[in-house]
């Protein structure tokens, strides 16, 4: 049975108090959201805070703000499950309401914050494993090892980016707001994340993300499509956000990401720029999505096979597009 | 590290009880409150086994601290049934064989609660949806989703 190690827990009331905890302790404390995420990684010894700062009592991380003309403001410790009901959201951002509906299961999308889902972990088949699994493969660099048992001669870590609200949000040029003991910066989510499976963000130690902007909706159309095994529950092992928008009948702009099969959700802008200022139909489309095939990084440390995942890329990508296409007409 | 009080009601009644941060709702229950119908499973989130209701939410207990329940409200599959007199949902998961070893069966009846009390007549698809997040590992879900559907056509009185 898991259990979660001992630790000291904090349940402040406003941000600048949760802000100065973790500035006290440093790498020993972390923020937990909806928890959903983080304590099976505390159950699996993967990450030992030994304080933990919830920011389940702070109002003002709460809640959905502003309107789809002039953008959104959505607080980090909004639930999933809020979202995903919210039929305002879902009617002006369909891409993104279908990523947040497909996140796990209805259970951890009552318990998890989209704050918490930008911010989900990497994962790989050789780090999400209980303590006496890795140590019995002497561990490996995300945690405690030093090598990388997917490619053991890689100087990185490549564990998955394997949040579902990630390469839509991306495509869509959403921001997020940083928030730390010397202010606030607001960062596109392009800026947010990088390449890398341990360092996969560009938050600072000790700052704490507060609110997801998503862009005014003046004629832009989104559609999510999402690989796993089962259809009602699972982690991506490809996922592709599509974002774009039409001048007459042709595509005056497109952006696509694509997730689940890299350390970051990559852009597939090969496939956009030939689409662009075009008038798309089956065949184009399909003609374009082949040059998504090249940016995908499949490794064999997700559920699936990494050449198939890498095959379905370019497939996944032109049944994306075709669908907010669909939505647009 | 100090113990907290918590005060909270589980299934109607107040309850008080000391924890420590790391105790998980689901420890609480089963090791202090001697409510050992919630079951663990996974302990990570999985299989829902530890389903519960807190505030009106379906959760997982074992992702959820102790500590957290402090004036909330908790339902577990203990308050399902009316005195000695089972829940529509218990009498159709013994009388349509809907269930084996029976370790899943306390997280699917909250679980199906949920879904039932906030939608009284589901499809199989959005039956089959809303218990995703629950694992059976003998009886293929067939007869589960069976029983959740006649149970949900009884309690709108059409069967």
């Amino acid at each position: 049975m898991l259990r979660l190690p001992p630790f000291t827990y904090h349940q402040p009331r406003e941000i600048d108090a949760a802000l100065r905890i973790v500035a006290d302790h440093g790498p020993e404390a972390m923020f937990v959201a909806g928890g959903t995420d983080l304590y099976p990684n505390m159950k699996r010894r993967q990450q030992v805070p030994s304080q933990v700062v919830s920011l389940g009592g702070i109002t003002e991380l709460h809640g959905i703000s502003g309107d789809p003309a002039s953008g959104l403001r959505i607080g980090a410790m909004t639930s999933l499950t809020e979202l995903e009901e919210n039929a305002a959201l879902a009617a002006a951002y369909p891409g993104f309401a279908e990523a947040v509906a497909s996140i796990s299961t209805p259970l951890l999308r009552n318990m998890g914050s989209i704050g918490g889902n930008l911010l989900l972990d990497t994962r790989c088949n050789y780090y999400d494993q209980t303590e006496e699994w890795r140590e019995g493969i002497n561990y490996c660099m995300k945690c405690e090892g030093e090598i990388c048992w997917v490619a053991p001669s890689s100087p990185r870590c490549w564990a998955v980016q394997s949040s579902d609200s990630v390469p839509i949000l991306m495509a869509m040029g959403a921001e997020v707001i940083l928030r730390s003991p010397d202010g606030e910066r607001r960062i596109p989510l392009l800026d947010l994340y990088q390449d890398d499976g341990i360092q996969f963000t560009t938050k600072k130690p000790g700052e704490l993300l507060t609110a997801l902007l998503l862009p005014a909706q003046d004629g832009w159309q989104s559609s999510y499509l999402k690989l796993r095994r089962r259809g009602s529950f699972d982690f991506p092992v490809l996922g592709v956000g599509v974002y774009l928008r039409m001048d007459g009948a042709k595509i005056a702009e497109l952006r696509i990401h694509i997730g689940g099969i890299g350390s970051i959700a990559h852009a597939a802008s090969d496939s956009a720029a030939a689409l662009i200022g075009t008038v798309p139909d089956r065949e184009s489309i399909r003609a374009a999505a082949k040059a998504a095939f090249k940016p995908t990084r499949a490794m064999d440390n997700t559920d699936h096979g990494a050449a198939w995942r890498k095959k379905m890329a370019p497939i996944f990508v032109s049944r994306a597009i075709e669908a907010a296409l669909a939505r647009n007409s | 590290m100090a113990r907290r009080h918590v005060s909270t009601r589980v299934n109607g009644e107040p309850v008080e009880f000391l924890c420590e941060p790391h105790q998980t709702l689901l420890d609480v229950l089963r090791d202090e409150l001697q409510l050992t119908g919630t079951k663990e499973g996974c302990g990570t989130g999985d299989c829902g086994a530890c389903s519960v209701m807190l505030d009106g939410r379906l959760i997982c207990s074992c992702l959820a601290l102790a500590a957290e329940v402090e004036g909330a409200e908790v339902r577990t599959v203990e308050g399902i049934a009316s005195g000695n007199e089972l829940h529509p949902l218990q009498r159709h998961f013994l009388e349509e064989a809907a269930l084996q070893c029976g370790i899943c069966t306390p997280g699917f009846l909250v679980a199906a609660k949920a879904l039932l009390d906030g939608n009284p007549d589901p499809t199989e698809r959005e039956v089959r949806f809303a218990l995703a997040g629950n694992l059976c590992r003998c009886t293929g879900y067939d007869k589960i989703i069976r029983a959740v559907l006649d149970s949900a056509a009884e309690l709108r009185g059409e069967a």
